[in-house]
This record gives structure tokens, sequence and C-alpha cells, in this order.
């Protein structure tokens, strides 16, 4: 286990403070060379968002003969209305749709109480476990930590099917509740995580808190809990991005619209190709409006995300 | 950054003063706390770990119950040759996503490294991996439409014949593994990048100073000082590789020709679309098997747990 914990502390520090201390160097042809490669990387990066972009805002007609404009053709927000059922069915064939019915707000709704659910719920049933783990002294303590360090090892596929299974028996398929529930209270990963900061916090000042009549409860709860703001927001802003892109699971899990998330309806709509052919403009509508709620999550919070990449990847 | 606790020293058999004596155990707070994450591991985690291997050797059809058959699913797996095509193809995606995403992320993040610590182009190459995999195999099913998508288009521009990229058996896998590449490369350079920052600068100005080269930079400091990260980093990727399902699933559907059924593809069907729990768990526990093995191998053949730094 020691390997794990490893890289976990040490990037978790280093990667904070960037150290610009490299004294500024020329301009060489060597540099140009490299900065080169990495704007083309940066390119074709960023390309495909904005082909989403400029697909969904052209309509199409105009993208089957002139594809190869770099700006929106026949600028349209026919897509758009499409994806959010705003156009009636005979619009939205004429205009290369396949006119069944598509209703992104329930899908986006959906999502929405799914991310929310798992990251409120799972984040706050790990700290607690993570506290148990860090700070309340117990027998068998280490054993448990081991047995939920191990669940960390399952994949997913081996959980999927027996979930789906037991949440059959349970009557909680196509429901949003079946699609939260194996997740819903726990994340080895996040108990790993949260403990490890846990430790890292100064004995002294609970200790304090203890002496003057506190209880570990309360200890936990106005102490423990807004110490760890930060990480607690980084976790929670992983856990919905997670929660929020997940596919598989729920592809399974849900049949209809009232269950359906964002990635699912995504996967249907593609699927119901009209016989005239894709009706891109309103896929690529329907992907921005599936991706656009996590890229602004991002803009907002790009430096936290971005900074807690060292040690959050070690799954 | 001491994380070692001070528990070592308690002695178990003396009985303390009152005032002090809630800080010595709190078994029952504990229990209480763990409790929600307890209910979540057993029946989410370990109880699916059990039933799925029982499963395994049942017939299954989900609606009546399962019934035992010992190996027999096992015995059909050893000859089914969907089972054997899905396990190549499955390798094959493997090889060419870890092999391109390891060499692509490596350049990005030594790049990075040389040239900028900026937190905005950091965020530039990460923002691909916080869309889902079903968005990034949408838009790239439009980009590499055989006749409207864009890259055909710039193929044909410059002289080339166009592909089909998802329809032609030889280019799907490819096609699906370098679309992935694209999602996750920023995201395994952030983290190869994160262990760059642990190698000290004074080595790298050591070496210049005695005249090496870029080249011989990153041979000799940063590759072998780098090791255990990418070890790391290698084991999670290619676990993660091996169960690529959401792209497939969205775009090819495993065709043409089974030429994109992935093992995941393909207990998924037989699941879903056959009702053959029994056989896709033990598809499962195959698939389960061969993460073990890799991840084992790759420990011990990398060394990960050492570092030339130490």
């Amino acid at each position: 286990m020691t390997t794990t914990d490893a890289p976990v502390t040490t990037t978790a520090h280093a990667a904070a403070p960037a150290p610009s201390a490299r004294p500024r160097r020329r301009l060489s042809p060597g540099r140009l060379a490299a900065w080169a490669v990495m704007i083309v990387i940066l390119l074709i990066t960023v390309f495909p968002f904005y082909w989403m972009l400029r697909t969904a805002l052209s309509s199409n007609t105009a993208l089957a003969t002139n594809p190869s404009s770099l700006l929106p053709v026949g600028f349209s927000l026919g897509g758009f209305a499409r994806v959010f059922g705003l156009q009636d069915v005979d619009t939205a064939v004429s205009q290369g749709g396949s006119g069944a019915s598509i209703t992104f707000w329930q899908y986006l709704l959906n999502t929405v109480v799914v991310a929310t659910s798992i990251t409120v719920v799972q984040t706050f049933s790990c700290a607690m476990a993570a506290y148990a783990f860090s700070r309340l002294r117990w027998r068998g303590r280490e054993t448990v930590f081991l047995v939920f360090l191990a669940a960390m090892m399952i994949p997913q596929i081996f959980t999927l099917l027996p979930n789906f299974v037991l949440i059959k028996n349970l009557h909680l398929v196509d429901t949003l509740l079946g699609i939260m529930l194996p997740s819903l209270f726990i994340s080895p990963f996040a108990i790993f995580f949260l403990r490890q900061f846990f430790n890292n916090i100064s004995r002294e000042v609970e200790e304090a808190a203890l002496i003057d009549g506190a209880s570990k409860v309360r200890v936990f709860f106005t102490l423990i809990l807004p110490m760890s703001s930060a990480p607690l927001a980084t976790l929670g802003l992983l856990t919905y991005m997670t929660a929020w892109n997940e596919y598989f699971w729920s592809l399974m899990v849900s049949y209809s619209d009232s269950s359906r998330v964002l990635t699912v309806a995504l996967a249907v709509f593609r699927a119901q190709s009209p016989n005239t052919g894709t009706d891109w403009a309103g896929l690529m509508a329907a992907t921005l409006v599936a991706a656009l709620p996590m890229l602004i999550l991002f803009a907002l919070f790009a430096k936290r995300i971005v900074n807690s990449i060292g040690f959050s990847g070690i799954k | 950054m001491s994380t070692t606790t001070p528990e070592a020293t308690r002695t178990p058999g003396t009985r303390p003063a009152p005032p002090r004596r809630r800080h010595r155990d709190d078994t029952r707070l504990a229990l209480l706390f763990i409790l929600p994450a307890s209910v979540g591991l057993l029946v989410f985690l370990v109880w699916p770990l059990i039933t799925g291997l029982y499963y395994s050797f049942t017939e299954y059809a989900i609606l009546t119950p399962a019934q035992w058959v010992g190996l027999e699913n096992y015995r059909t797996m050893l000859t089914d040759p969907v089972f054997w095509k899905s396990l190549r193809v499955t390798v094959l995606y493997v090889l060419i996503n870890i092999g391109v995403q390891t060499v692509v992320a490596l350049l990005i993040a030594v790049l990075m490294q040389r040239l900028t610590q900026s937190t905005w182009l950091r965020s530039i190459v990460l923002a691909p991996y916080l869309v889902s995999n079903v968005v990034a195999a949408i838009v790239f099913l439009w980009m590499l439409d055989s006749q409207l998508g864009i890259v055909n288009i710039a193929l044909q521009a410059i002289g080339f014949d166009p592909v089909s990229f998802w329809a032609s058996e030889t280019w799907v896998i490819p096609t699906v593994a370098l679309v992935n590449v694209w999602r996750h490369m920023g995201y395994t350079a952030l983290l190869l990048f994160a262990g760059l920052q642990s190698i000290p600068e004074q080595l790298y100005e050591a070496a210049r100073t005695e005249g090496a080269g870029e080249w011989q930079l990153f041979r000799r400091i940063t590759l072998p000082l780098l090791r255990p990260i990418l070890a790391l980093v290698l084991i999670m990727s290619i676990i993660g590789s091996f169960q690529v399902f959401d792209t497939i699933s969205v775009t090819t559907q495993g065709g043409p020709s089974d030429a994109s059924k992935v093992l995941q593809m393909y207990i998924y069907e037989n699941a879903f679309a056959q009702y053959q729990f029994g056989y896709a768990s033990a598809l499962s526990v195959a698939l389960l098997v061969i993460l073990v093995i890799i991840t084992f191998a790759q420990y011990f053949l990398s060394r990960a747990g050492e570092s030339d730094l130490d």
C-alpha cells in the first residue's frame, strides 16, 4: 500500500505552488519547434469543440451541400429547437430531424438530480467513514480500512450485472433511485482521499476542542468538515463530473423518458437517425447541451480541478 | 507531513481515568460513522462480487431462477469463436489506445514542463476529459463521417482517398482507439506532469552544464525518475482501456461484422440481447482475471514500488 500512498501525498502538495524559478531562456529554434508541436496538440484538442458548435448552428441541408466551410452554414437554431422538443413533427422532419419526441429538459433535470444526489450523499457518507478511519479509535480499524481499500480494486464491469439483478429485484429498474443507488453511499477512492487529508490536519486543534468538552461528533461537524472545505469541494466536483458523464450503468437501468439521463438520451437520439441521413445539426446541438454544464463548471473551477489531477488520478 | 498517528502507544488493558476515557475508545461512534459507507460497500461491491461469481456457474435468463450448471459456461467460452475474436479485438484496441496515448501524453507533459507552467494551458489540455465518452464518440462520428466528415474532406483536399473510419473492418478499432486517446491524453499528461514536478530542477541544470542535450536529459533523467509514476499511470490506463464500451456502444455497436466487438460489448449483448446472464457473468470473470494478471505482471515488471530518487 505504501506505493500508492507516496505519489498521493507528494503530488498533492507539489502541484499547488507552481515553481517558476526557472530562468527565462531565449527563444531558441528548439523552443520554437517545441511551441509549434504544442500548438498543434492544442488545435487537435480544441477543434472538435468548435466543430460541435459550428455544426449545431448550421442547417442540415446546408451541411450536405457545403460540409467544409469553417463557419456555420445556413445558420439555424433548428437543431436546438428539436433537442428541446420545440418543433412540431413536420418542421422537424423537413429540417432533417427524425420527428421522434425528444425532451432534453427532462433528461437534463434527471441528470442534475442523479449527479447532485450522488455527490452530496456520497461525499458526506465517505467523509464520515474517512473520519472514523483517521481520527476515531476502535478495534479492527486498520483491517476494515484494508477491506475498503481492496474494494477500490474491483473493476466496475464485474459489479454491473449482479447489481442490475439486485436493482431489478428491488423493483428499482427504470427509476432515478435505481441509477444512483450503487454509487450513492460509497466510493472507496473518496474515503481513501479524504482520510489522507484528515490525517494531515493538526491534532492540537481537535484536542483543544475535546478538552473544552466538545463531543467527537461536534468536532467532526464544526471543526473537521469546515477545515476540509477545499478537498471536499475538489472531491465533490470530481464526483459530480463522473456521475454526469456515466453511461454504461444508466443504459442498463433506464428504459423510458422518466429515468433517462443525458448520456443515454444522446445515444438514443443518435440511434433515431431518419432515413434521409443523420440529423447532424440536431445531434451536435444535443451533445453541446449535454457537455455545456460540465464545461461551464470547468471554466469556473479550472484551477482547482487542474491542480487536483496529480493525486485524484491514483484510483 | 507526518501521517503516523500516536495510536501505537495505546495500551488496551489499562483502565484510564474517567475524563479521558471517551478519547480512548470510540467503537460505537465509529460503527455509526462507517455505517452508510459499509452498507454501500457490502451491498453494491462485495455482494455483487460473490453473486457475480455464482451466476457464472449458472444458466440464468433473469426471468427464471438461476440453474447451477457447473463449469458449462466456461467450457462454452473456450470454444466460442466470438469470445476469442472479441478478446483479440480488445487487446488490439488496448495496444493502440495505450501505445499512442502514453507517447502523446508524455510528449505533452514534457513540453509543458520545459515550456510553461500555465494553468490556462493545462486547462485547455484537460478539456476533452470533461465531456463524456458518449459526447466524444458522437462528435467524432460526425467529424470522421465517410461523406460529410471534415477529416475526410481534408484528406481528399490533400490528395488522399476518403477513409470509411467507422465502417471498415481494418479502420474501426484504430478509429475508436484514437477517439479515446483524444479524450484521455490531456488527463494522462497532467498525471505525468505532476510526476515531473517531483524531479529536482538542479539535476537538469547539472546535466546541462555537462553539455547534455534535450534528448539526453529526457533519456537519462526524466524517463528513469518518472518510472514509478509512469508505471502507476500505465496500470490505471490499461485497466480503464480494457473496459472500453461507451464509444463502441454509441457508434458501431460492435460492427462491421464483429470487427469492433470488444469484450464488454459482447458481455452486454449476452446479458441484454440474449438474456444469458450466466454466460455474460462468466465472460466478466474472464475479463476480471485478465485485469488481475495484468496488474500484477506490470507491477512486478516495472518495479513500480521503487524510485531512483530515493
